[in-house]
């Protein structure tokens, strides 16, 4: 690691000053991927800002009939959290997908909507990475681009967002609360993480000196129809080929409502209104399942080695949508696909 | 920038409770729990297998809950209170889980073993597995490169029998 | 008299595993312990133009940056570099000897310091430029310049003639990709220096003798200058037979220094080491209507480097498995800029036998025959290769009971005919084939008169159980219970053992402590028989036994002295006696294990999503000296098969020559989730011809045939044939 300075924030502005004094700072809570790259001296930040005792802990009802989960929650402590698992299930599977037991315990809620993309290049500081090194190249665009994004990809960048979570809370439309320099401000998920466009060294809209202070979920949890599947290349701990989320709200078979976000294709999660508007009003069978699956995939393009996931998400989009529907949502831990 | 320079970081004095005994250590902040345990408190028990938080070997269980120690910085637990593989028998009696590793035979190597029977007691202390499947997929942040996962998954399941 | 070989003992080291007290190569401390970290190349050719380390020594607690221009002494002739297993062509890679690099991730300096975080900080500070040179990392481009092996094969008949005149042929090339051994443990060496300059050498290796002799020729040091101990060894798999860099990094910098050093690799830094070469495997096999087989061609091309011809028996197999009148075998070799492959579990046969086996499976597809079936049409008796019986080959009987077990009548041999919900089913099985090797062991016992015993051998234990079966032998031939034995492995000092590997440590350290405890038996019966009034009166050495602690008449157990007895009389407090194993000189007959695999796969129809949800191997080794650390041998073997067929692959982007996923979250091995159902079967296997206690071994043979089983299920389960490892499911969405 490099040789940076250690500060434990003593409040939230405490932290928003420190962070902001220091433009190389970095906040560190869970430390599940910071450290990570740090040891692979892929970030090397100036200062890290312990704020893992700061009062961002609780999981509480709001006014609205929805949860503000403070954005230091373990992730493991929100997928088991009585009323996620009663309402927000989806949330809670999607979660449960994602890396391992331990590391569900020590990873916050806001680390993992910060955590950056496993492509290879972008860790392997031997070769070029514009989201690493901003012009030095995307090496993936004409490499070993198998895993890489297939949605909102850009000249300069491929990579994919790794989270699982994110992609329930995008599918949920959880709102981010952010406390910073001036104020504190809330944006849609979906509108935090970026596209890669020409700047891929950025993933997230959070401004200097920003911090993540919680996630709301509205009120509708869609707890009945709903499901997690996750593909990936060994049946546990290990990042997703393409995920799925997708949760419906029925009135007999026909769609109400209709939420659908995919991971592991795109730089950020990928959700689409057409789609989902597309099912709304119909009625919950295969054929409408697929045309919103075009639809979320509308604009899909592959590199050399990643074809398969554009069919693969198709697929898996379709799939979710029957587990979803059939009210069989996916388990994580028995692997059959239902 | 911090790259050109090369001054190492001021340490930091922190306390830790490590299996019932404190420890005050004076830490430079880049020290993980991992190397803290192993290099300062010679706690070799605690394994390291990829420093990265891939493997699951550096498991430990802090404030009763199962961690990777590898991708935890020391300076940040001041106050914890730890336990590693070294303090689950208790007088000279093996925790219930190290027994049943012995009798599934659960290892080879054993170099995996520390980091698997601490997540298997943080796994019991969860309650959340119920069958295999469960503890198949909750102790799947455990790799065995000897391979051994259905010894594994027979030893917790004795352990959650008879506790 | 066997109260212990054969049983289901649980490990004797078992207690020191699971409460951390068991000692690893990298966790032995000394006073004003340094830590060395290794700065790698990170081009796969050129040479080193200039490397700055000033920044680097500038940092608070550096003690020292070792290169190749600043460096203690190394032995300058590749001799002195070959280990005990080194490839007989080539020039060993010598760490920090000169300006070549010659693979990505070469060590190219060793920063040293107070601590390791120091080191690893300054060791980005190091700053290097090169000269770089073009270079070649592609197998299948540079297919084209492989070169022919020369090697001992007899061609038997014209097996192109037969192979064009076959009623059913089947050729194809099967692809296994680069593995790396991944063992828990990071690769790693503390050196212990003493104050006299001795140093002691914590290393992880399969082979402390090994290590010792290299260490002293290419440091130029006399046998008790040094020392290698490696009590426990975190897995290997093959990855510690050869001295790894790491050592002779940590030895160089003790020397430099005159100081204690440990250097442990990252678990990116280890795929720099060894690994399963890439190879194309192409097979050819012809057949007549009824399945007998006329001719069977293996022809295998894999990756070396440009420094060493390093190959293993991957066409071997084929060749001596099958009765096949006509046969044609081949093994070629291409040099890349990598670095040198090294064996990795069941190495050969690991891909050998998956193509050969998969190619029997798709020649009994074309045949419309039971795969089972075409295998006994083609059974041989007798090593087809050098026309030998052998010492004994059970493969009948691990078909039949393989298949009871597993339900093998019930499948339908139609390709997707087999369901269960929106997954197929699929039903696959293989044979698998390895060596019975044993060699020349020698253990030391010392029995002292309270009736313990210490059995000692520079022999590894890398959680094989070694150290169980050598106390299980031991307490069986002294008549002890097994609690009243220490057993000492891996200590270069102790008797002679060679590397922990192809699986023969079983067999040649059992036949060592059963010829020590012979000599024991004998120095007992003398004294017993000179006790005052002995009731050992008259009866000749031969009937005597040693058993429950006591000196008795075989058949007579009353008739007895106790071993404290007979030692009180005899003036002895303890009796020492080594020997070296002895194995009658056999070349009449083939040695070796086989198994038959057995493997279900459910396969998600519209997701190509696949589980290994069943895996019956029915294994004949001979004697099974533990029936538990046993089944856990061939049952890592088969999660290792289960990697081989679905998950591991090292992934190089060759416009770098760079290793793209060096680390074990995207070079995946199996996870817990990944594994199910393993049914282990001993197949009785008595053999008296092999050696004494007729012990085989069972390391690799667990691996063998798993990947091809697996492939195959998923053939009958798809209908899609998938002949380039590992089996993803981009592979069958296509």
């Amino acid at each position: 690691m490099n040789n940076f300075q250690y500060s434990r924030a003593t409040d939230i502005a405490d932290a928003i000053r420190l962070l902001t004094a220091d433009p190389g700072a970095k906040l560190i809570a869970g430390g599940t991927n910071l450290i990570d790259l740090m040891k692979e001296n892929v970030e090397r930040p100036s200062r890290l800002i312990d704020i893992s005792r700061l009062p961002l802990r609780d999981i509480e009802e709001t006014a609205g009939g929805g949860l503000r989960i403070g954005a230091l929650v373990p992730n493991s402590d929100l997928a088991y959290h009585p009323l996620v698992e009663q309402r927000y299930p989806l949330l809670a599977a999607a979660i449960l997908a994602g890396a391992s037991a331990q590391l569900r315990n020590m990873a916050s809620v806001g680390g993992n909507l910060m955590q950056r993309t496993r492509c290879a290049y972008f860790y392997d500081t031997a070769t070029p990475c514009n989201k690493r090194e901003p012009g030095s190249g995307c090496s993936a665009i004409d490499g070993l681009n198998r895993n890489h994004a297939i949605l909102g990809t850009s000249a300069s960048c491929i990579a994919t967002n790794p989270s699982d979570m994110s992609v329930a809370l995008v599918a949920l439309g959880a709102l981010v609360h952010i406390a910073g320099p001036s104020g504190q401000r809330a944006i849609a998920l979906i509108d935090f993480h970026r596209l890669p466009e020409d700047k891929p060294h950025v993933d997230t809209n959070l401004g200097t000196g920003e911090i993540i202070a919680a996630v709301e979920l509205p009120k509708h949890g869609f707890a009945r129809n709903y499901s997690y599947l996750k593909i990936r290349d060994r049946l546990s701990y290990a990042f997703a080929l393409v995920s799925v989320a997708a949760a419906l709200e029925l009135d007999g078979n026909a769609i109400s409502e209709a939420r659908l976000a995919l991971g592991g294709v795109a730089h950020k999660p990928w959700r689409s209104l057409e789609a989902e508007a597309a099912l709304r009003g119909r009625a919950a069978t295969p054929d409408h399942f697929s045309r919103a699956a075009d639809l979320l995939l509308q604009g899909a393009t592959s590199r050399a080695h990643n074809r398969f996931k554009i069919e693969l998400a198709r697929r898996a989009i379709v799939r979710t949508l029957i587990q979803a529907a059939g009210a069989t949502p996916q388990s994580q831990a028995h692997k059959k696909i239902a | 920038m911090s790259d050109v320079t090369h001054e190492i970081p001021e340490r930091i004095p922190i306390h830790i409770v490590v299996n019932g005994v404190g420890h005050t250590l004076d830490l430079v902040p880049w020290t993980t729990l991992l190397d803290a345990l192993r290099d300062h408190l010679e706690l070799t028990g605690t394994k390291k297998g990829c420093d990265h938080g891939q493997c699951g070997a550096c498991t430990v269980l802090i404030d009763g809950r199962r961690v990777n120690s590898c991708l935890t910085l020391a300076v940040m637990k001041d106050g914890a209170e730890i336990t590693t593989i070294e303090g689950l028998a208790k007088d000279g009696t093996l925790h219930p889980v190290q027994q049943a590793f012995i009798d599934h035979d659960a290892f080879q190597c054993g170099y995996c073993t520390p980091g698997q029977i601490c997540s298997a007691a943080g796994l019991l202390a969860e309650g959340r597995a119920r069958d295999a499947d469960e503890i198949r997929e909750l102790m799947s942040g455990n790799l065995c490169r000897c391979g051994a996962y259905p010894n594994i998954v027979a030893a917790i399941q004795q352990a959650m029998d008879r506790p | 008299m066997n109260a212990y070989v054969g049983t289901p003992t649980s490990r004797i080291d078992g207690r020191a595993k699971v409460t951390g007290a068991a000692k690893y190569a990298g966790e032995f401390s000394a006073d004003g312990l340094l830590y060395g970290f290794v700065v790698e190349a990170t081009i796969p050719r050129g040479r080193i133009a200039r490397i700055d380390a000033g920044d680097a020594l500038q940092v608070k607690g550096v003690v020292d940056v070792l290169t190749h221009a600043h460096r203690p002494p190394l032995a300058d002739n590749d001799d002195a570099w070959k280990d005990e297993v080194a490839p007989e062509k080539g020039s060993p890679f010598r760490p920090l000897y000169d300006d070549r690099i010659r693979f990505n991730g070469q060590p190219i300096a060793l920063v040293v310091a107070d601590d390791w975080e120091t080191a690893k900080f300054a060791a980005t500070r190091v700053r290097v430029e090169y000269d770089r040179e073009a270079f070649a990392t592609d197998l299948e481009s540079e297919h084209g310049k492989a070169g022919k092996l020369d090697r001992p094969h007899k061609p038997r008949g014209d097996a192109a003639a037969a192979l064009a005149g076959a009623a059913v042929r089947h050729q194809a090339d099967y692809v296994l990709p680069t593995e790396h051994h991944n063992p828990m443990e990071l690769y790693a060496t503390t050196v212990v220096r003493d104050g006299s300059g001795r140093l002691t050498v914590h290393d992880k290796t399969q082979g402390v003798q090994n290590v010792h002799k290299f260490l002293c020729s290419v440091f130029n040091k006399k046998p008790d200058d040094l020392r290698v101990v490696s009590p426990y060894v975190g897995g290997a798999f093959g990855s510690g037979l050869r001295p790894q860099y790491q050592v002779v990094l940590a030895v160089l910098a003790a020397l430099e220094l005159k100081r204690s050093v440990r250097v442990v690799l990252t678990r990116q830094q280890m795929y720099g080491l060894g690994y399963r070469p890439m190879t194309i495997e192409r097979v050819a096999l012809g057949a007549r209507p009824d399945g007998t087989l006329d001719a069977v061609t293996h022809e295998a091309t894999a990756v070396t480097s440009r420094y060493e011809d390093f190959s293993r028996n991957d066409t071997g197999w084929a060749e001596q498995l099958y009765k096949s009148p006509n046969s044609l075998f081949s093994h070629k070799l291409v040099d890349l800029d990598l670095s040198t492959p090294c064996d990795m579990r069941a190495p050969g046969a690991a891909s050998g036998v998956c193509a050969l086996e998969c190619a029997m499976d798709e020649l009994a597809v074309a045949l419309k025959l039971d795969p089972i079936e075409l295998r006994l049409k083609c059974y041989s008796d007798r090593d087809q290769s050098e026309d030998l019986p052998y010492t004994s080959k059970q493969l009948r009987e691990c078909y039949a009971r393989g298949a009871e077990a597993f339900g093998w009548t019930r499948r339908n041999p139609a390709p997707r005919s087999m369901r269960d919900g929106k997954e197929l089913v699929g039903w696959g099985m293989a044979t698998g084939v390895w060596e019975a090797l044993q060699m020349p062991v020698a253990v030391r016992i010392v029995l002292t008169s309270n009736g313990h015993a210490e059995v000692s051998c520079a022999a590894s234990d890398i959680g094989t159980g070694t150290y169980t079966i050598v106390a299980q032998v031991a307490a069986d031939a002294l008549g002890l219970p097994i609690e009243n034995i220490d057993v000492k492995l891996a200590d270069s000092t102790l008797p002679q053992a060679p590397v922990e590997g192809g699986s023969w440590m079983a067999a040649s350290s059992a036949h060592a402590v059963l010829g020590a405890a012979e000599d024991i038996r004998l120095e007992l019966a003398r004294l017993a028989k000179a006790v005052p009034a002995s009731p050992l009166g008259g009866v000749d050495a031969p009937d005597v036994i040693l058993v429950d602690g006591t000196i008795a008449k075989a058949g007579d157990k009353a008739r007895a002295v106790s071993i404290a007895d007979a030692m009180r009389h005899g003036k002895l407090e303890r009796i020492e006696k080594q020997k070296l194993n002895h194995f009658a000189e056999d070349k009449s007959h083939a040695r070796n294990t086989h198994s038959a695999v057995f493997a279900e796969v459910k396969v998600d129809e519209e997701l190509g999503v696949i589980r290994v949800t069943r895996v019956v191997s029915a294994v004949a080794a001979g004697r099974i000296l533990n029936t538990k650390t046993g089944r856990s041998q061939i049952m890592g073997g088969v999660v290792w098969g289960i990697g081989m067929a679905l998950h591991e692959e090292t992934v190089m982007d060759h416009r770098f020559g760079r290793i793209m996923n060096a680390n074990i979250a995207e070079y995946h091995i199996p996870v817990n989730a990944d594994v199910h159902d393993i049914d282990v079967i001993f197949v009785d296997e008595p053999d008296d011809r092999i050696n004494r206690l007729g012990v085989k071994g069972l390391g690799e043979i667990g691996i063998v045939g798993v990947p091809a089983a697996i492939a195959n299920a998923v053939y009958h389960a798809t209908g899609k044939r998938i002949r380039r490892f590992p089996i993803t499911l981009d592979k069958l969405l296509d």
